[in-house]
């Protein structure tokens, strides 16, 4: 079996679009329903078949132009056919609510050796 | 063998038995249905049946009892009905002790994981045919993993001692050749010392670098009849393991205390504990990072020459590296080059490696290419390819390399590795960040569940007995690996059904040395037999199964997803043929159908943690348990 490494570009792409108000209601629904979340996890949270998209430091617009345009890999091009704009602005909306993760500090486990 | 007057072996007994049975029927025809009683007490075709002549299965016995195999795990099938009637009563069910498997797919897998812990092979038996079909999968992830499995085939090669139906349809004329595309060696003895000579020769075959499955077929006539001849057990000597060619491997040494950024990637190197060692004295001579595959436990996680493992170990990257040492590795290509992604058409793979960067390979498993399969992968343009165990070949490497080592090359050595010792502080730091994301989420996330297992392992003696690419290898990024019972690799040749019966006979192996056998257990693979709980149940094997339950085969899942994008259609139907829910398969009322102890479904991860410590408390009590936990897909 292949994996899938997708792997989204920290640095924002410049956005010449207008920034669209996102439902993170519906993104969550998106994420799931258009499986989102199969490769990079139901809080975003990333793993080995999809980059970390919790509070994503892209902008929306470079969001969006990065799920129309990836970086040659195995996420396929999302066109507005499968996903608009808006929903893709829901979705962006989603990732961004999601509560940033506990301190590291804060988790024992993860600190001790 | 002397034989009292009058007395016939099983065969003849057989044979005695349907000739009488004919002749009664000859008399009654035309006179009733219901043959009338024979008139006299002495039947024309009468047998005696001493019962004190061994069998030729018992002498089998004695000859597979000198291989030093503990265990025999099989489902039971009448082609070697004679041969366990041997091992049980006339063996002692010692060395080996019967397994009772519920497929023979898990008996093979069983033996599979048991011979990565132990290093040596179990031994399976199988009824041709059917059961040979059951196994051939899990046969073909031992050959595909290089891992030595002995498997005994019976089979009823002579027509006149097939009886009825069921002995016909399961006789071949030859047992092993539907496995023979992926077995090391195999033979058909006809007679006992034939079969003598030939199980000897097969297990030094399999114990060979490189390690694979060997077949002996047990004819049921060879087993059911009485010894006749005089016979003699050979000696087993098992051969030193193929070394490479000494002026290559000097060359090699060369080419790696030259090297500014030379890399070391492993596959399955360390066939013994040795083989961690030596890879550590050869990283440390070199003051080269390790760029792990995890198909064995090759090298300790924490030295500090351990390079960053990712998400996927498989794939290493050898970016900037001016000389690559490839020690059993397997799918050399797909790390010298990125490949064609999925979402694209045609073949467009393009090097990664700098211009000019040299590649060393190392490997065994050239001695032994099979055409039809075709798990050598893409042909490699190396610089220096030496035919020979990675292992064996370690210590004049190692050695040559001490001894072309100067000072001005040490000083180099040096600061290199103490910049690799800092990467590698900052990829350790990072992993634990990266870990705290989704810490809270339900389904629980995959680093939350290995963080919360790994809290209450670490100090015991553990093993984990199952690879971790379904939960983004979180145990190999937070874990500290360093022993070689603790990681066992991966399946070999991706035929899943591999996990669950590879977890418990690796468990099987860890019990006498009172190891604490951990498998994370994928949902999908614990469905093709579960059977094999009930195995662990029976034979009382200390396992810890904690489900990764993301209710898929969710590899598949993304893939359809993501077809559906590159179409350009209906990406919301992933779930169509992947998903296993509607109804979610509740795995702990299917395990405590086995007899294990069993919690959950958990989802709640502040719920994780005290599962886990009961269930622990279980299995150090000598007794399989399984926690099912939902979790996310990856």
């Amino acid at each position: 079996m292949k994996m899938f490494l997708i792997l989204l570009p920290l640095l924002a792409v410049t956005a010449s679009a207008q920034t669209m108000t996102g439902d993170a209601v519906n993104g969550k629904r998106l994420t799931m329903r258009n499986g989102c979340y199969q490769c990079h996890g139901t809080v975003g949270q990333g793993g080995m078949a999809g980059a970390r998209l919790a509070q994503t430091r892209l902008s929306q617009a470079g969001f969006i132009s990065y799920v129309r345009n990836p970086r040659p890999g195995n996420m396929p091009p999302y066109r507005a056919k499968v996903m608009t704009d808006q929903e893709l602005a829901d979705v962006y909306a989603y990732l961004q609510s999601v509560p940033p993760p506990v301190p590291l500090a804060n988790i024992p486990i993860l600190t001790q050796k | 063998m002397s034989k009292s007057k009058g007395s016939v072996g099983r065969r003849g007994f057989l044979r005695g038995a349907a000739a009488s049975a004919a002749g009664l029927a000859a008399t009654a025809v035309g006179a009733a249905q219901q043959p009338e009683p024979p008139a006299t007490s002495e039947p024309r075709g009468a047998v005696e049946v001493t019962g004190n002549e061994k069998p030729g299965s018992d002498f089998m016995v004695d000859v597979l009892k000198t291989l030093d195999i503990e265990y025999c795990a099989a489902n039971p099938g009448s082609s070697f009905r004679g041969l366990q009637e041997s091992f049980i009563n006339y063996g002692g069910n010692k060395s080996p002790e019967w397994l009772t498997c519920c497929h023979e797919e898990s008996a093979a897998a069983m033996a599979h994981g048991y011979a990565k812990i132990e290093g040596k092979p179990m031994m399976i038996m199988v009824h041709a045919n059917v059961g040979v079909q059951h196994a051939s999968m899990a046969i073909f992830n031992c050959y595909a993993d290089r891992v030595p499995l002995y498997i005994v085939l019976g089979n009823i090669l002579d027509v006149n001692f097939r009886r009825n139906n069921a002995e016909w349809v399961h006789s071949v004329q030859d047992a092993a050749s539907m496995v023979r595309d992926f077995v090391k060696w195999d033979d058909t003895p006809v007679t006992l010392g034939h079969f003598a000579e030939s199980a000897v020769r097969a297990y030094k075959i399999a114990m060979t670098p490189p390690y694979e499955p060997v077949v002996i077929v047990a004819d049921a006539t060879l087993q059911e009849e009485p010894i006749k001849e005089n016979i003699r057990i050979p000696k087993l000597a098992m051969s030193a393991p193929p070394q490479g060619d000494s002026a290559a491997v000097q060359e090699a040494a060369r080419m790696l205390v030259a090297a500014q950024n030379p890399v070391i990637v492993t596959g399955r190197v360390a066939r013994t504990p040795k083989g961690i060692d030596l890879l550590v004295q050869l990283a440390e001579a070199v003051q080269a990072p390790v760029k792990d595959q995890r198909l064995r436990m090759n090298f300790p996680s924490a030295h500090p020459l351990y390079a960053d493992p990712g998400v996927l170990p498989l794939t290493p990257n050898v970016r900037g590296a001016d000389v690559i040492l490839a020690l059993e590795v397997q799918d050399l290509y797909s790390i010298t080059h990125q490949m064609t992604p999925l979402n694209r058409f045609g073949m467009e793979s393009r090097p990664t490696t700098e211009p000019g960067a040299k590649i060393i390979t190392v490997s065994a498993v050239e001695l032994n290419h099979k055409s039809n399969n075709q798990d050598f992968g893409r042909y490699i343009e190396a610089d220096l390819s030496i035919t020979g165990d990675a292992e064996a070949t370690l210590p004049e490497l190692i050695e040559a390399v001490k001894r072309l080592t100067n000072s001005d090359r040490r000083r180099a050595m040096q600061e290199r590795g103490a910049q690799i010792a800092d990467a590698g502080r900052r990829w350790r730091q990072q992993h634990r960040e990266l870990a705290t994301v989704g810490w809270d989420a339900s389904p629980i996330s995959t680093a939350r569940l290995s963080a919360e297992l790994w809290a209450q392992i670490k100090n015991e003696d553990w093993s984990l007995v199952s690879w971790d690419r379904m939960v983004s290898s979180w145990p190999t990024r937070l874990w500290n690996f360093d022993k070689h019972y603790q990681f066992i690799g991966t399946h070999g040749g991706s035929g899943i059904g591999y996990g669950a019966p590879a977890a418990v006979g690796a468990a099987l192996a860890n019990r006498k040395h009172g190891r604490l056998s951990i498998n994370i257990q994928n949902d999908g693979d614990l469905n093709y037999a579960p059977g094999v709980l009930w195995t662990a149940a029976h034979h009382k094997i200390p396992l810890l199964n904690i489900m990764h339950n993301n209710r898929s085969y969710h590899e598949e899942r993304m893939y359809i997803q993501m077809f559906g994008a590159k179409f350009n259609r209906g990406i919301e139907n992933g779930d169509i043929g992947t998903a296993l829910g509607n109804p979610d398969i509740d795995y702990a009322s299917i395990a405590k159908g086995y007899g294990l102890y069993a919690e959950g479904p958990i989802t709640d991860p502040k719920n994780l943690a005290p599962a886990i410590r009961r269930a622990i408390e279980r299995v150090k009590a000598g007794e399989p348990a399984l926690l099912d936990v939902v979790t996310q897909p990856r």
